[in-house]
Order: structure tokens, then sequence, then C-alpha cells
């Protein structure tokens, strides 16, 4: 099952149909070149703050601004990765960021399966008003409801825990959502087979649908690992305590003990940038498709 | 509602061959997601208005002062008026600026041919990576003696404090978010690009619509689903707006660069007025709710569905 499938299936009016230009424009015209030179200027341009990340965190400290525009200080500084690493409890940061992404994205995924398959596949009473209800908070901004979170983890003494990261915004119907519109494009016919052939509904889910559905699943997972990875405000209201602090919130933790002491401010952030990066890279397909289901609502 | 945006389009489920009920076995599927979306989601919303109708600190116990933490909110507190005026201000500059830029982006890069794709995904990058580490690479940038004002001194211009500025602060967490979030209406546009059919602007092209032309009757109205739907997420995304103020400027210098949501967390978890914060919330959720809904109640007449 690939990406294209799924886009047939989900968005139709989205990239799936890919248009060829007509063969007339193919011919280069001079203002091609010229757009071509633009485009890597604005590209250039673009993407300067984290090549400048990137050239701060190497500077000694006492150079950052002396240097001025310059990429390269007098010598590169290593040691601010090594001072970032050691002032801040940086492995576990990491460590908890990968966690709370990871154990984030997959309740995500399993939840949004399940009740996307009920959604999508099974009669019950209200399902299509329930469905609307639930959609309908796509558009509640989750700022509205870390108050009463907060007293909730408060209550149940959650707070600096990584569970209190994970568990409370696992329920979004974004995946639901995603996954029901691909199921609805699949045909019936492979789950009444399997039925007639005697498989039971947990069977039907785990032989017939997962391996049809793995392409939104991915989106789904990587787009909620990307959300628990960036996710700044509500770690900053739930957890006060840096050993348990996610990436975001560590660096802000960084920096607001030490904000001027730039080279291992931005050799943190680097760190932090790195694994988005390779995401980016990596599944740039899952995250185009991703963003014209609605995936980062509002971001 | 939202069967009307077109990325969102919500299909009708097909009655399944066997049209008997599946209520346990529904109820079985639907328990975690629907638990959670009760817990998490419908539980909290209802929660806060009732804790905004309290004084409600972090420790101590909760004292019910029925509507005063909104009168408060709409006549006793200048500062609420202060930070709903520069929401508004950050939500229609960005809003507006984001989509025209984004718009123009995305059609050039459409006419790039094989280069297109590559920097599509080039301008995502700041959509996925950490908001803090985009925000503090920014204020290093931004500092009186960081990179931009060097290199305006290589043109003899004396560049000015655009963080603690109250002139230019706002400016610069605009130009902050733009950069942040452009990437994500320029893939939703891509798509939509890539959904017109050329033989559509060839056939416009052969009967003599320029460029311009071409753009405006056939480009926007087929692009229109799309941009709407960019529309309806780039208001809500600029209202929830935090981590750069937090980060690039703390809401200064005085109060000039304030939000909402800054202002709801300060007075959550500073200034320890859990009841008042809710208030608040409460003010932004129906701000939201209020333009989503004309929004949508405009689409018909703004948006063009016959593809």
């Amino acid at each position: 099952m690939t990406t294209e499938t799924m886009a047939k299936g989900a968005t139709p009016n989205t990239g799936a149909l890919k248009h060829q230009p007509p063969a007339r424009r193919r011919k280069k015209r001079p203002g091609t070149y010229i757009s071509r030179v633009a485009i890597i200027l604005a590209g250039l341009v673009f993407f300067f703050p984290f090549l400048w990340m990137v050239a701060t965190s190497l500077k000694p400290t006492s150079e950052v601004f002396s240097t001025g525009s310059n990429f390269l200080a007098s010598r590169v500084e290593w040691s601010n990765y090594v001072t970032a690493w050691t002032a801040i409890p940086f492995a576990q940061v990491i460590a908890n960021s990968f966690l709370v992404s990871i154990a984030g994205a997959a309740l995500t995924t399993v939840v949004s399966l399940l009740s996307a398959y009920a959604f999508a596949r099974l009669q019950f009473r209200h399902r299509d008003k329930l469905f609307l209800v639930f959609l309908g908070t796509l558009v509640l901004p989750q700022e509205v409801l870390v108050i009463p979170l907060y007293i909730m983890m408060n209550k149940l003494d959650l707070v600096n825990s990584l569970p209190a990261l994970i568990v409370p915004f696992a329920f979004g119907a974004f995946g639901a959502f995603l996954i029901r519109q691909f199921l609805l494009s699949l045909p019936v016919e492979f789950e009444e087979a399997a039925r007639i052939d005697g498989a039971g509904s947990i069977r039907i889910l785990w032989s017939v649908i997962l391996p049809l559905v793995r392409a939104p699943l991915a989106v789904v997972a990587v787009f909620s690992f990307i959300d628990y990875w960036s996710s700044f405000l509500w770690p900053l209201i739930v957890i006060n305590d840096v050993s348990q602090a996610t990436i975001p919130l560590g660096l802000s933790m960084f920096s607001g003990e030490r904000g001027t002491d730039w080279g291992p401010l931005m050799a943190a952030a680097t760190v932090a940038v790195i694994p988005s990066l390779l995401v980016v890279i990596l599944l740039q397909r899952q995250l185009v498709k991703g963003v014209s289901m609605g995936g980062f609502g509002g971001r | 509602m939202m069967t009307a945006i077109p990325t969102l389009a919500v299909k009708n489920a097909k009655k399944p061959a066997r049209v008997t009920g599946h209520g346990k076995l529904a109820a079985a599927y639907l328990a975690p997601g629907m638990l959670g979306f009760l817990i998490f989601i419908v539980v909290p919303l209802v929660a806060s208005l009732v804790i905004s109708l309290f004084d409600w600190p972090l420790f101590g116990t909760p004292k019910f002062v029925g509507l005063e933490n909104y009168t408060r909110m709409l006549t006793g507190d200048p500062v609420f008026w202060t930070v709903l005026g520069n929401t508004l201000f950050f939500a229609v500059c960005y809003t507006v600026l984001n989509l025209v830029l984004a718009l123009a982006v995305s059609t050039w890069l459409h006419n790039l041919g094989s280069w297109g794709p590559f920097f599509r995904v080039l301008f995502f990058v700041p959509v996925v990576t950490p908001m803090v580490a985009n925000a503090l690479v920014w204020r290093l940038m931004l500092t009186d003696d960081g990179v931009v004002n060097s290199f305006l001194a290589n043109f003899g211009i004396h560049g000015p404090s655009w963080l603690s500025n109250s002139q230019l602060a706002m400016g610069s967490l605009i130009a902050m978010s733009l950069w942040q979030g452009i990437g994500y209406n320029i893939i939703v546009l891509g798509a939509g690009l890539n959904g017109i059919s050329p033989n559509l602007l060839e056939a416009a092209r052969i009967d003599g619509a320029g460029g311009w032309q071409r753009f405006f009757r056939v480009v926007l109205p087929m692009l229109s689903p799309s941009l709407f739907f960019c529309t309806v997420m780039t208001i809500i995304g600029s209202f929830k707006v935090f981590t750069q103020p937090y980060l690039l400027t703390l809401g200064g210098p005085g109060e000039s660069t304030n939000t909402i949501v800054l202002y709801l967390y300060r007075n959550g978890f500073s200034f320890d007025k859990l009841g008042y914060a809710s208030a608040l919330a409460w003010a932004l959720f129906v701000i939201v709710m209020l333009i989503t809904a004309v929004q949508f109640s405009q689409q018909k007449r703004l948006v063009n569905y016959d593809n």
C-alpha cells in the first residue's frame, strides 16, 4: 500500500492528480534560469537561521558577537556541545523526549485506529452525530484546556511525571479522522470474505485491515511524534524538574539559566533540531499527505 | 460543519451488507478513544468554564465568585484589552501575510518543474523543528549586536533594537512566525495547484486570457477550497501564539507583545489566578469558535466547489 493509493482514496483533490505541465512549457525560457537562481537565493536566506544556529554553536562565547556576520570564528569550539551536554542532564532530557514522543505516537495511533474502525465499519446508534462532535474538536485550541488539565494532573499526583506529558494529548480527532477517511475508500469485500471464512472482528482488524492501513497509520504516527517532540506550553506547565523535561523545555530552562551563553545554547538547539530534520528528510511524503489532511491543525 | 473543508471532507460511511447493529462491539472499539475524548477534552472544556466562576489558587481552597472574573476581565483589567488587541493585530497581519506569501511562493514553486518539491520541503522544515529552538536562534539573530544588525552595518545602516523597541517588537514576532509557519500553507496550496487540470489553463490561454487573467479567473477560484482551509487553520493557529513572545520578548517591552495565551499562562502559573486564567481561556475559546463559525457561514459565497 503506497501513499499514492492513500491519497487517491482519502484526498482526491489534493496531490493525487498530479498533472504534467503541457509539453510547450517544458522548453526552458531565459526566465527559468533567473527563476532558478532566485529560488536558490531565497532558499539560502530562508535556511539561514539554521546555518547560523550551527555556526554559533561552534564559536567561542567571546566571539559570538565580535565575528559580526561571519560564519567562522578564530577557532572551532566543539566544547560548546560538551558544555550543553553537562549543564542540563541533556542525555536524560533527550531520552525523555524520545520516550514521550514514541509512547505518545504509539498510544495515539492505536487509539485512533480502533476509533476509526468503529466509525468507518460498524453500525451503531448516533454514529455519525458522535463522529461530528468528535471531529469538531479539531478546531478547539488545546490552550483552552491546560488549566483544568493541570488541576487534574495535580490531583492525580502526576505533576512532574512523563505520563502527564503523554496521556492527555493522545485523544485528538485528527488520527481517527484520517484513518477513517482512508478506511471508507477501501472496499469492504476483503472483510466480508474474511467474515464468511469465519474470522472474528479482532482477527479481521489484525490480519485484514492492519496491512491495508499502514500508510495512514504511518502519517498519524509521524504527526503525533512531531507534535509531542515540539510541544512546549504543556511541558512548561506540568514539568518543573529538569530531569523530567523534554527537549524544548530543557532548552528553555537552559536559556533561562544562561541566557547569554549563546555557544552552548545553540549547540543544544542544534541537537534539538537534528531529529526533526531527519524526520523531514526521510518521511517527506507522509508529511505532505498529512498536511493536506489537516495535520498540525493551525500551527 | 466539517463537510465544508475540502481536504477535511467527511464521507458518509457505507452501510455494511449486514445491517444489524454492532452496538457492543462498537462500544469496545470506541472505549479507549471516547473515554480519552471525554476525560481529556470534554471534561476539561466544561471544567474550565466552572473554574472561571471561582477564585481558584493553585494551593488552597477555591472560592465561588460568580461572574466576577468576567466582569473584571471586561471592565476592570486594561491589560486584557491590550493583549486582545495585540493578538488580533498579530492574527490579522500574520494570516494575511502568510496567505499572500504562501500563495506567491507555491505558485512560483509550481512553475519550477522538478525543483519545486525540494524547495517545498525546504520551506516546510521550520514547521517541524521545535519552536523553542527556532525562537532562540531568532532571538540571537535579532539582538542589538546580532547578525541582522551587523549585516545592516555593512551598508552603513545602524540597525534598530528589533526586540526591545515597542514599535518593532510585534513586527519581529510576526516575521519570525511567518518564517516558522509558512511552509505549512505552501504545501497545502501546492497540493491544490497540482489538482488543477492544465487543460483548463490551456483552454483559457487559447481563449486569449493573459497570465494574470488566468491566475485570477481560473487558478484562484479553483484554489479557493485550499485557500479556505488554509485561512481557517492559520487564523486558529495565530490566536494560540505563545512560544514566540514567551521566548523572544517576554511579552514586552511593556505589554506591547503580550498575547492572550501568554497572559493566560502568566495568570494561571505566575500570578496564581487559575480562575481568571480560565475566564481568559473561555474568551479565547469563544473568539476562535465565533471566527470559525463566521468563516464556515461565508464559505458557500467565497469558495468554489464545482471541480
